[in-house]
């Protein structure tokens, strides 16, 4: 039954078969416009900056010198103290990428398995609620409670011990404490996903509970912390305000942000944050393996 | 509704044409945030600081003239380049002969301290005033190091700049600052002598820009906790130190010329006569005695707001300071025991300038907050609420406290020959050895290492 | 194996880890003295009066509260239309669409945000809220692809066909029968995408130009010898703000949530 008449509803019903009959041009519109933004955009300003990166700039000449060079590059791997930084980051990310994984799992787990209904949207609410206060914010907290005279310090010192004070330890806790909520989220989702008729089964199978979470539930959560590390070994590896706010060392993020903002060498910078871009790709990769990225 | 695509042509295709879309925008363009274009190949290196650059061989463009309104006949301050252009920021053509009248805002770059309008403390405040009666709204911004100065200011709109020595020589090389006609700013008579014609304001017998004050970077520590007073540097970078883990220290490549200054004291056969001319043995040795430092440290600074809770909750004991801090420290409820020296030996410390921007949108109501800053009783209240020795001396008989000068040695010239004002390093000495010198450059990854 | 009462305690803990300094943050608002140091000399609301006539700490606000629309308007767009071309169509290179769409989240801030001012930069484009809504909305885009994507896969096709037998043409299909089953989905990826945006630094660092969103203006404030304490007022008023969406959207997307059967 056609019509002649052009009414918008049979505009739009030969729109639409006209896009059925073509379903590159369907998709194609779909995905135009975010891959236009991702790619052109996106890996169009990741482009330019690697193209950046090898050119030089001179601070006491206030000139770039477009002539393209591994100067940058060069100069990054001889130097001891760019491994060491580099070093110290990535052990940091692992380190913070462990903890916040030990510490989100139980939460999780009792979030998403034991908890009641009622209890769960609270403590969901409260995880998600604190993302809310600024992080610079948290972080000067944290520089209230781990200072010298601190709360920290005075709430240990009837028992006679010190906290770690400013420096990497206190870094550390202060990470952890940054990005748990990114790791208790997807390890919650991951393990409310795992149906309860797969528990029953291995219980019917004659697993005890201590068998079946370690080899049901574990492996079937372990996607969802991978996902999760990847928030907290990205996040951490790339931060400069929280280290330079809690130790004096300096790290991967600190480095690039002072060759921007005091150095002025934006080439440099460039070159040093290949560093971080190349380890998440491999990270990435591995992440994508293990399945995280149906976990996210 | 599943459909199968499985052209690989076609995504081939498509891919291509994107990339190349993107790496059409990426193809060598000058660099970005900077001034184009650059050096081909061997960029050559600048001559040492004293000589205007392209001050005068650019072609003004039509923004970067600072715009004065009427009857200006311009004569550029034409000084002929003998090198290459470093990197050619728009230039200003030549100074103004007469002021109009305001723009109605002007937009300032300082150190924090520098312009006050009453919200750090609502009795700090000359800003209003200078608003009233100019009809110039000020907006400001401020920043921790010279270095962070320098690339703030390149990259934004500002008018006017308070530049210590280490930062006034780079910006007159990259020519982001204009020379400033004296003769507009009438507090510039005032100034007094010590000050003017400096090679740290004064390139080429051009003056690019007005003093405001200068002071020493002193030595600070708590009384109730470092109880023998030390009377040398040499007592933040001892490596046998009490007070291990609580000193602090500038975050700036430039406090490696602190290190060098102890050296001057305690090192005396390595012949340091000035802390930013090190050759490559003298530099080694700074940054040694640097790197000696850095388990002493607690933590370095460079915004103030973290020195005063650094010490306020004893993170730090003892370490360099600037005297804001010491009476910021000292007003706190309940007041932190301090006291701060500049010790025998000498210090480094800084003389600053304000300077006009090249591309100043409000050059009239620039300088008329120059001549502002630089009057009596500005002056007053900037010396006293800072702590250092006013440009213009006629603020002495205006501070609160009559012994203000007196106490920071405004007026007395021998203070300030063992004060060794902040400047940029350069390769060539300055001196007879010729070009043996560090630069900058290595100043800056020497830094680096340093903080590890 | 561990016991209930275990996995409480255990909770508990986190919980109280997660909130001693949400306390301080609080606690230090209203602290009498500017600097903050241990114990609080005394307490003192002239903080919460000084924030509330602050013009720059309202105008932050507002830039990050404008911002965080912009960039979740956009991440919702872009991100649904990724994840039903990934969800409902085989096409080559399906597979690196996901790994596209998470780059920007998963690369380190600093990288993202000096790579977009440099291009930026050379685009001529001026630094200001567009370029700060562009930089979020990269970043946030996974966020919406992920929960509308996880949405779809749980959702049966079978229902969009037999519309389509029905006699509906794709666009009434989308309308009447994909879209309300993706909704709490978007819902979900639109307030996490926000909240992402409201408090993103370090990208925003970069993009912004003279423009000053909450979490810019809170750190430059924290370095002036200022009024600090009212950047903990700032902190405790979003907060406060954000129970209510946050509540809100808990319960719609528990409602179609996936239960444990």
């Amino acid at each position: 039954m056609t019509t002649l008449a052009t009414t918008p509803a049979s505009r739009r019903r030969r729109a639409a078969s006209f896009l059925y009959r073509r379903p590159r041009l369907q998709l194609a519109l779909l995905l135009g416009a975010p891959l236009f933004w991702l790619v052109v955009a996106y890996l169009g300003s990741l482009a330019v900056l690697l193209v950046s990166a090898f050119w030089t700039y001179s601070a006491a000449t206030d000139t770039i010198n477009t002539k393209p060079s591994l100067d940058n590059f060069v100069e990054i791997i001889q130097s001891a103290t760019y491994r060491t930084i580099t070093l110290r980051t990535v052990g940091m990310a692992v380190l913070v990428t462990l903890t916040t994984a030990v510490l989100a799992f139980p939460i999780a787990y009792y979030m998403a398995r034991v908890a009641s209904r009622r209890v769960r949207n609270m403590l969901v609410v409260a995880v998600l609620l604190p993302l809310w206060a600024s992080y610079v914010v948290k972080v000067y907290a944290w520089r209230i409670i781990l200072s010298d005279q601190g709360i920290l310090n005075w709430a240990l010192r009837p028992f006679g011990i010190q906290g770690p004070g400013y420096g990497d330890v206190a870094l550390w806790i202060v990470f952890t404490y940054l990005w748990l909520p990114y790791m208790i989220l997807p390890i919650f989702a991951g393990l409310e996903r795992i149906p309860q008729s797969v528990i029953e089964a291995s219980g019917d199978l004659g697993g005890r509970s201590a068998q079946t979470f370690r080899r049901v539930i574990l492996p079937l959560a372990f996607p969802a912390v991978v996902a999760g590390s990847i928030f907290t070994f990205s996040l951490t590896l790339g931060d400069y305000i929280a280290p330079s706010l809690i130790t004096s060392t300096q790290f991967l993020g600190n480095v690039i942000a002072g060759k921007l903002g005091p150095a002025g060498d934006v080439q440099f910078a460039a070159a040093l944050g290949t560093i971080p871009v190349v380890v998440m790709l491999v990270y990435l990769a591995a992440a994508r393996r293990l399945g995280a990225f149906e976990a996210l | 509704m599943i459909r199968g695509i499985n052209s690989k042509r076609g995504w081939a295709l498509l891919s291509a044409v994107v990339l190349v879309a993107g790496g059409c925008g990426a193809s060598s363009t000058p660099a970005p945030g900077t001034p184009s274009p650059s050096l081909p190949a061997a960029a050559t290196p600048s001559p040492a600081p004293g000589t205007p650059q392209a001050a005068a061989t650019q072609a003004p463009t039509i923004a970067a003239t600072p715009v004065p309104t009427e009857g200006s006949t311009v004569p550029p301050s034409s000084e002929p380049s003998p090198t290459e252009v470093a990197s050619s920021g728009p230039q200003a053509s030549g100074m103004p002969t007469q002021l109009g009248p305001g723009e109605g805002a002007v937009k300032i770059l300082a150190w924090p301290g520098y312009v006050e309008d009453g919200s750090t403390d609502p009795t700090v405040d000359w800003v209003t005033k200078f608003q009233e009666d100019t009809g110039c709204t000020v907006t400001f911004d401020v920043f921790g190091t010279s270095d962070e100065a320098f690339n703030l200011f390149k990259a934004g709109d500002y008018d006017l700049i308070s530049a210590s020595g280490d930062a006034s020589g780079r910006l007159v090389d990259g020519g982001y600052v204009a020379p400033v006609n004296v003769d507009l700013v009438p507090n510039y008579a005032d100034v007094v002598g010590a000050l003017k014609d400096q090679p740290y304001n004064t390139f080429g017998g051009v003056h690019y820009g007005i003093p405001h004050g200068r002071g020493a970077n002193l030595l600070m520590w708590r009384t109730d906790v470092v109880t023998t007073p030390p009377p040398h540097w040499s007592a933040v970078f001892d490596p046998a130190s009490p007070y291990a883990g609580k000193v602090t220290g500038y975050d700036a490549p430039i406090y490696i010329a602190d290190a060098a200054v102890v050296l001057m004291q305690t090192k005396p056969d390595l012949g340091i006569t000035n802390p930013y001319e090190l050759d490559a043995n003298q530099f080694a040795a700074a940054v040694d005695l640097a790197k000696q430092q850095r388990p002493l440290i607690s933590e370095y600074w460079s915004d103030y707001t973290k020195e005063i809770s650094s010490f306020e909750n004893q993170d730090s004991v003892i370490g360099t300071t600037w005297q804001i801090i010491t009476n910021l420290l000292k007003a706190e409820k309940p007041p932190v025991p301090v006291k701060a020296i500049k010790p025998e030996e000498g210090s480094t410390g800084w003389s600053d300038t304000w300077m006009l921007s090249s591309k100043s949108a409000h050059p009239n109501c620039a300088y008329m907050y120059m001549n502002y800053e630089v009057s009596p009783p500005v002056q007053a209240a900037v010396a006293e609420w800072f702590g250092e020795a006013p440009a213009n001396l006629k603020a002495c008989d205006l501070t609160t406290d009559p012994n203000h000068c007196k106490i920071f040695h405004a007026q007395e010239d021998g203070y300030w020959n063992n004060v060794y004002y902040w400047r940029t390093p350069t390769v060539d000495c300055g001196d007879g050895r010729g070009s043996v010198c560090t630069g900058f450059d290595d100043w800056l990854n020497a830094w680096t290492d340093i903080k590890g | 194996m561990i016991s209930r009462w275990a996995l409480r305690i255990m909770t508990s803990v986190i919980v109280a880890f997660i909130y001693i300094p949400i306390v301080v943050i609080v606690l230090y608002a209203f602290n009498q003295n500017r600097v903050p140091s241990w114990p609080p000399p005394g307490l003192s609301l002239k903080w919460f009066q000084a924030a509330a006539q602050n013009r720059g700490v309202l105008d932050a606000f507002t830039a990050s509260i404008g911002a965080a629309l912009g960039a979740m308007t956009i991440a919702l767009v872009l991100g649904s239309l990724a994840a039903i071309a990934v969800a409902r169509y085989r096409f080559f290179g399906r597979e690196t669409i996901s790994f596209l769409v998470i780059l920007p989240i998963a690369l380190p801030g600093i990288v993202t945000g000096i790579a977009l001012k440099a291009t930026f930069s050379e685009g001529g484009i001026p630094l200001g809220l567009v370029t700060v809504v562009v930089g979020h909305a990269t970043f946030c885009i996974v966020v919406v692809y992920n929960n509308v994507i996880a949405r779809l896969r749980r959702s049966s096709r079978s229902l969009e066909e037999a519309s389509m037998d029905l006699g509906a043409d794709s666009f009434q299909t989308f309308r009447r029968v994909t879209f309300p089953q993706i909704r709490t989905a978007l819902l979900a990826g639109a307030l996490l995408a926000f909240a992402l945006s409201f408090d993103e630094i370090i990208v925003t660092t970069f993009t912004a130009g003279g423009v000053k969103t909450l979490p810019l203006w809170i750190f430059q404030n924290y370095k002036l010898a200022n009024q600090a304490p009212i950047v903990n007022v700032a902190a405790v008023v979003a907060i406060l703000l954000s129970m209510i969406p946050v509540y809100l959207a808990q319960r719609l997307a528990g409602a179609e949530g996936a239960t444990r059967a």
